[in-house]
Order: C-alpha cells, then sequence, then structure tokens
C-alpha cells in the first residue's frame, strides 16, 4: 500500500507466554507502542487519512453463467517439499553402485545433490559410458570409496539443465501421423559434450592416480554365488 | 582319545556365543556344574556358561579369583595374546574378520590379484609339462 519498499519485519512486542497468551495487558500494550505520544503529537486524536481516491475501474458486467450448485473451493497448499535428506555415507567424490535403469551395477561418481533432490553423477563418461545424469538416491548405494573431487566445478549444473525440451507443436496432417514420428533422432548439443569433458578431465586425472580405480569403475557390480548383501561391507 | 583341553583355573577360552562373541577370557573360577567365572583385561568379571566357551590349548598360572592387575600381569607373563594369534585357530579367525571387513574396492583388487596369480601358477605348469611331456 504505503510507498515504502525496504521495511524491518515487523516483531510483536508482546511476547507470548502461552500461545494465544500475551504477557502484556491492553493498556500496557497501548503505553508500549507509543499511542498516547502519537496521540498527542495529532492534538488528541489518533492521525487519521482519508482513504486515496482509487483509480477507475470499469463496470462490473453481472456474471454468465452461475453454477447450479454451490461447490467449495478447496484451500491452497503452499507446502513446499523439502530437498531430500542426503545418506552419511554419500559425499561428494564418492564411488556409488546404480542399482536400477540402464546402467544397473555400474561403478558411478557422485558429484553433488541437486535442489530436486536428485545426486549428480558422472561415470566418467571415457570409463563406463555412464554420462552427466540424475539419479535418484534410493537406488543407489553407497561405497566407502571416495575420489579426489576438489579439482571439479559442477557449479554451472542444475535440474534445468537435464530438463526435457519442450516437443514443438507440429501442425495436424493426417497423412503425417504415421510417418514421421521417429524421424529425427535428437543429436546431443555439443555443448553437453563439452560439459561432460570438463568435468570429466579433472575426476580422470584424479582416478588414474589410484592404482586399479580405473578399471574397478569399469566394471560392473553383481552378486556372486555364495555372496550375502546383508553381510557384505561396501 | 583322551581329553587334552580342561576347565581348569587359568585355562584361556574363546566365547562363542552372545555379546562378548569373539572374545578371548581366562576361567578364573568354576562356580557350579555349568558355569565359570571369566575375566579378561578389558572387561568385568562375569560368570558365563560353559555351553558358550571354546576351550583353547593356552593356560596361564593364577590363584583362583586374582585381582585385576595380577590376571594383566600373569597373562603378559604367559604372553597369552603372542600364542594365541600365532596359533593356527587364532589366525583363522584374524583371517575371518579381515575378509568380513572388506570395502567393495578391497574385493575387486583381490579379484585382480587372484586371476593374476592364477596366471602366473598356470604358466608354470604348462612350462612344467612341456618339460615332462
Amino acid at each position: 500500500m504505503a510507498p515504502t519498499k525496504e521495511r524491518a519485519p515487523r516483531v510483536s512486542r508482546n511476547p507470548d507466554l502461552i500461545r494465544g497468551i500475551g504477557k502484556f495487558s491492553k493498556s500496557q500494550m497501548y503505553h508500549k507502542k507509543g499511542i498516547w505520544a502519537i496521540k498527542a503529537k495529532n492534538g488528541g486524536v489518533f492521525p487519521r487519512h482519508d482513504p486515496k481516491p482509487k483509480p477507475e475501474t470499469a463496470a462490473e458486467k453481472p456474471p454468465k453463467f452461475y453454477p447450479a450448485d454451490d461447490v467449495k473451493k478447496p484451500l491452497r497448499n503452499k507446502h513446499k517439499p523439502k530437498q531430500t535428506k542426503l545418506r552419511a555415507s554419500i559425499t561428494p567424490g564418492t564411488v556409488l553402485i546404480l542399482l536400477a535403469g540402464r546402467f544397473k551395477g555400474k561403478r558411478v561418481v557422485f558429484l553433488k545433490q541437486l535442489p530436486s533432490g536428485l545426486l549428480l553423477v558422472t561415470g566418467p563418461f571415457k570409463i563406463n559410458g555412464v554420462p552427466l545424469r540424475r539419479v535418484n538416491q534410493a537406488y543407489v548405494i553407497g561405497t566407502s570409496t571416495k575420489v579426489d573431487i576438489s579439482g571439479v566445478n559442477v557449479d554451472n549444473l542444475d535440474d534445468k539443465y537435464f530438463s526435457k525440451e519442450a516437443p514443438k507443436k507440429k501442425s495436424k496432417g493426417e497423412g503425417e501421423f504415421f510417418e514421421s514420428d521417429k524421424e529425427e533422432k535428437k543429436a546431443l548439443p555439443q555443448q553437453k559434450k563439452d560439459d561432460q569433458k570438463t568435468v570429466d578431465a579433472a575426476l580422470i586425472k584424479a582416478i588414474e592416480s589410484v592404482p586399479d580405480l580405473k578399471t574397478y569403475l569399469g566394471a560392473r557390480f553383481s552378486l556372486k554365488a555364495g555372496v550375502k548383501p546383508h553381510e557384505l561391507v561396501f | 582319545m583322551p581329553f587334552k583341553r580342561f576347565v581348569e583355573i587359568g585355562r584361556v577360552a574363546l566365547i562363542n556365543y552372545g555379546p562378548e562373541y569373539g572374545r578371548i577370557v581366562v576361567i578364573v573360577d568354576v562356580i557350579d556344574q555349568t558355569r565359570a567365572l571369566v575375566d579378561a583385561p578389558d572387561m568385568e568379571r562375569s560368570p558365563i556358561n560353559f555351553k558358550r566357551l571354546s576351550l583353547t590349548d593356552i593356560k596361564i598360572d593364577i590363584k583362583r579369583v586374582p585381582k585385576k592387575k595380577d590376571l594383566i600381569k600373569a597373562m603378559e607373563a604367559a604372553d597369552v595374546k603372542n600364542k594365541w594369534e600365532k596359533s593356527s585357530w587364532g589366525r583363522k579367525l584374524i583371517v575371518k574378520k579381515r575378509r568380513a571387513a572388506l570395502n567393495d574396492f578391497d574385493r575387486f583388487k583381490i579379484m585382480l590379484a587372484k586371476i593374476k596369480r592364477a596366471g602366473v601358477v598356470r604358466q608354470e605348469l604348462a612350462k612344467l609339462r612341456k618339460t615332462a611331456a
């Protein structure tokens, strides 16, 4: 309403003893808020401003349609989901084992948790074919092997980077429906390939400094005969 | 056929059941037909059923229910820890523990090492076969 832009957040001068009961009475609050001083400044009366003239709104037409039943509108839900809590065993640089999807069994390096809660992960691509990808924490085993990730910069990657492109609306032509469904296979944009290369360059250097780690990441995990997963230490 | 390991004061045993599973203890007193009083340097002296004990070959020289200090001195004098860790039973248990604590990466490295070793053995075997044939 008033044109002041930055106001300090309103703090109550009346602390709660218990919810619904303040510490100070009505007359005490009158004194604390200084209503008496404001009144004195204004000659014994609390200052009152006439309402500002409202800009002319077009005359409202009566609605064309009245619904037959009185349907209640549902209440607004302003609930925002929290980011999924990351397991303590998963820290940036951890080697993860993917358990589902196209890359199941692959051992992969964890980079960071995205704002949606999904984990950003990379093969590295040269080592095991897993690109920069999002993965749900539930479908992952965190091992205790860590890779040094200090040389890697993943600040420019977030959920928007991975969103699907909105499909272009094609004009409706009946003959075209059956032919041109999968004519164009979308080629991966060059920018994504470059991002993959920059992220992997620093990672691969760190991986090659540890003996056998490269072959480890290139191999898939599997259960063998006699192996009990509940007894395995990852 | 005759028994060699007896329940006696000073007999070192391994607890094979219960919350103290895997602990090396010394029998310090016999309570009754079923239970013994058992003690170790880093644990409170407590009764335990004989069924939960596996007797070892090691025996130390102590009096009935010694003070903790005396027990520790006697155990060091008999060098129980080293004797146990050098015995084949003790070594097997240590290997078992180490295998159970292996990382996924460690298991992978071991697999590579086993394959390498098998390859070397097979080469030598092939050489020997050639000279024998």
